[in-house]
């Protein structure tokens, strides 16, 4: 370590730490005593209290030697220099990592630890990977908050089991079908509010989702209402359903692989499904990114008016974002119907759209790579244990919080736009 | 006509409450430009509070009606205020210097936050309460269809009129409310001028709090029934009365309250009880491409 280069350590102040911890404890004990401090049970079908002081105490101690550590932390650490962003990973090694990570999915099945169980759980990541990678376009790219991307994800799940059911098309021939509907409804939301201005667009885009999803709740009569669509067809291996029986006529992928029927080849085959949607995904955004529109998307984020100014227009290319990102989410609710078996409105709630904006945000919107971290993190975290769920969205509205301040480009920083205009702010910018 | 009466009695009631959690956002987006995304996540907080209070009154035997009112109202506010003060505090303002989008995706992951923290800690059951104010008084009969109007209307309703007008005294007379409308203006030239900008923001957050856990209040007494999610609802349809008295503008945003509140009265009452919901997102749609500056509100040039 260089040390001559940094000023000498600062002194810990304990006086006025110890001053603003207790001012913080006082705080915290003000906050807790209400609603930590009492709790609202039933007793026989009438509402009483329980106290829970010895909580509060806890809770309070637990905020007045937080808040020390952290100033005494703060004192004795050399003052942070701003410079460029770090990077937790520099170019070569982002390479180095997303290829092992490519190997490692191809292989999962196949691995010696690799259980059913694990396999299913990777699709659920891969899931949320595509619908971050799709959210990535519209967020992270372009610089539009959408919080209703859920919509898309409903749009694509609900086309795909409709026309499943209407006019008997298989997964593969909805697909696209999927995709192109979820897109063109980007494409009718995102016309009469592209105008917008960021904070009004994130709040009318979360008023769309909200519509889709109690339309979709409403409109029983096509949509089955509440009850949802169940009978969702499954994927077919080239026409070769993975059941153990087939109807006269249609070979069955086991019989024509004369091998043993074994439900983990469908799970199996689902996930190698999503694995290569995910990777189609991947390399179209990638290389979107590299063409004149990719350009101009990163461009319109960074300033609007200097775009208007050389002559782009940003209601086309915002436009032409939301569709895409749109599309991407309707392929992923397609696959995420034809996987479940059935769909209801239950799962397209704002939680939804929250908890996708929560992976690209701790990924680092723009990051292709961060986004599968925090996918695998989002996902696996409440399959830990009964308590770990239990925390799970409280941990990540604080980590949401905790990144905005002190990483707001995420845990993995994006590109950086290689001129500058101003340099950035102090803390952040 | 008797049961339009109860409808635009039933809408102004619904409307008094959103109009008070509409105040919230309208102070908060008019002095620092953001939307506090976890505004209806503080009247939640509110709700409760003033549950756990009226509970505790009930076991400590304190049940004189109006002295037990008066107590919650006041214990809902300073702990509510708290909560808001609580939030500015920790979320926004280490990001008031951050990128535009920054201080909404705090707000987002706060709101979420303080969600699963009340559900963590009060159960996810939906709590119900016995009625305290009880009873009514008949307004008119008309065609065999009587108006009712409970007494708790009429206090909703006085409450809401004499906090306004309380409040509309503050910000109009007291040196906090100059201060407040000065940052609203412009912050560096009040804070070169000796106004502490962070204090008057901070104040900012905490009456708009206590004015959310009046309406916390107002509605654990009006429905009986809330649990940790009413705030996600209340909070959209308060931000869209915001939006439609034009953000920024204080008597924009009870007017705005008041007609939503109106439209969801008649619009469950004459159209379709399901798609109540859908009106109000619509009418946020409609409002802000057709007139973002919104009824009362000044248009917002945007600079280079």
């Amino acid at each position: 370590m260089a040390e001559a280069a940094l000023p000498p350590p600062r002194r810990v102040h304990w006086q006025s730490l110890l001053k603003e911890a207790a001012l913080a404890a006082g705080v915290a004990l003000v906050l807790a005593v209400p609603l930590v401090g009492f709790e609202t049970i039933n007793v026989n079908a009438v509402l009483g209290l329980r106290t829970r002081f010895g909580w509060v105490a806890i809770g309070v101690a637990g905020v007045f030697a937080g808040r020390i550590l952290l100033g005494a932390a703060r004192s004795l650490m050399p003052e942070r220099r701003y410079g460029a962003p770090r990077l937790l990973l520099g170019r070569r090694h982002t390479t180095l990592a997303a290829t092992a990570a490519i190997i490692f999915a191809l292989a999962l099945p196949f691995l010696p630890f690799s259980s059913r169980y694990l396999v299913d759980l990777a699709t659920t990541v891969l899931i949320y990977v595509m619908l971050g990678w799709g959210l990535n376009v519209v967020v992270g790219l372009a610089g539009l908050l959408d919080l209703g991307y859920v919509a898309f994800y409903a749009v694509g799940a609900y086309s795909f089991a409709l026309f499943a059911q209407w006019f008997d098309l298989s997964f593969w021939e909805a697909l696209p079908l999927a995709g192109l509907l979820a897109a063109s409804f980007g494409i009718a939301l995102g016309f009469p509010v592209l105008r917008l201005r960021g904070d009004y667009l994130a709040i009318v885009t979360l008023g769309f989702g909200e519509i889709v999803r109690l339309v979709l709740l409403n409109w029983v009569p096509v949509t089955n209402g509440p009850n949802g669509i169940s009978n969702i067809p499954r994927p077919s291996f080239f026409g070769m359903p993975l059941t153990p029986h087939a109807p006269h006529g249609i070979t069955t992928f086991s019989a024509f692989f004369h091998v043993p029927f074994n439900p983990g080849q469908r799970i199996g085959f689902l996930y190698y499904v999503v694995l290569a949607l995910a990777l189609v995904t991947n390399v179209f955004t990638l290389r979107l990114r590299r063409l004149p529109i990719g350009r101009a998307w990163e461009a319109l984020r960074e300033d609007e008016i200097a775009c208007r100014a050389l002559g782009i227009n940003p209601t086309t290319i915002k436009l032409s974002a939301f569709a895409i990102g749109a599309m991407l989410g309707g392929f992923a609710g397609a696959f995420f119907a034809t996987r479940q078996g059935f769909i209801s409105p239950e799962s397209f709630t704002f939680i939804e759209s929250a908890t996708i904006l929560a992976i690209v945000v701790l990924g680092g919107s723009g990051s292709q790579l961060g986004v599968v971290l925090a996918a695998i993190v989002l996902v696996t975290l409440p399959e830990f244990g009964r308590g770990l769920a239990q925390y799970r969205m409280l941990l990540f509205g604080a980590a949401m919080i905790g990144i905005m301040i002190w990483r707001p480009r995420g845990l993995m920083a994006r590109r950086e736009p290689s001129l500058r205009l101003h340099p950035p702010r102090r803390g952040g910018g | 006509m008797a049961y339009f009466v109860q409808q635009l009695i039933n809408g102004l009631t619904l409307g008094s409450i959103y109009g008070l959690i509409a105040i919230g956002y309208t102070m908060v987006y008019g002095i620092i430009g953001m939307i506090n995304f976890a505004h209806g996540d503080i009247y939640m907080i509110g709700a409760f509070v003033s549950l756990i209070t009226l509970l505790g009154l009930t076991a400590v035997g304190i049940s004189g009606v109006p002295i037990a009112l008066a107590l919650t109202l006041v214990s809902a506010m300073l702990f509510t205020g708290a909560y808001g003060w609580a939030v500015e505090r920790l979320a926004y303002r280490p990001l008031r210097r951050s990128f535009r989008l920054a201080p909404l995706i705090s707000a987002i992951g706060m709101s979420i936050f303080l969600e699963n923290y009340v559900q963590l800690l009060q159960g996810a059951q939906v709590k119900a309460l016995q009625p305290i104010v009880r009873g009514g008084f008949t307004l008119m009969r008309s065609g065999g269809f009587t108006v009712e109007v409970s007494w708790l209307q009429v206090v909703i309703l006085v409450l809401t009129v004499a906090l306004m007008t309380v409040f509309s005294l503050f910000i109009a007379g007291t040196p906090l409310g100059r201060a407040q409308r000065a940052c609203e203006q412009d912050m560096v030239m009040a804070s070169l001028l000796g106004i502490d900008v962070d204090r008057t923001i901070s104040t900012t957050f905490i009456i708009g709090a206590a004015l959310a856990a009046v309406a916390g209040l107002m509605v654990t007494l009006y429905y009986g029934v809330i649990d940790f999610f009413i705030g996600f609802l209340a909070g959209i349809k308060a931000f869209t009365a915001a939006v439609l008295g034009g953000i920024g503008s204080l008597p924009g945003a009870m007017l705005g309250g008041l007609l939503i509140g109106l439209i969801e009265a008649f619009w469950s009452g004459y159209f379709s009880v399901e798609y109540k919901d859908v009106s109000v997102f619509v009418i946020l749609v409609l409002v802000l491409i057709f007139r973002p500056t919104g009824l009362l509100g000044k248009p917002d040039v945007e600079k280079v």
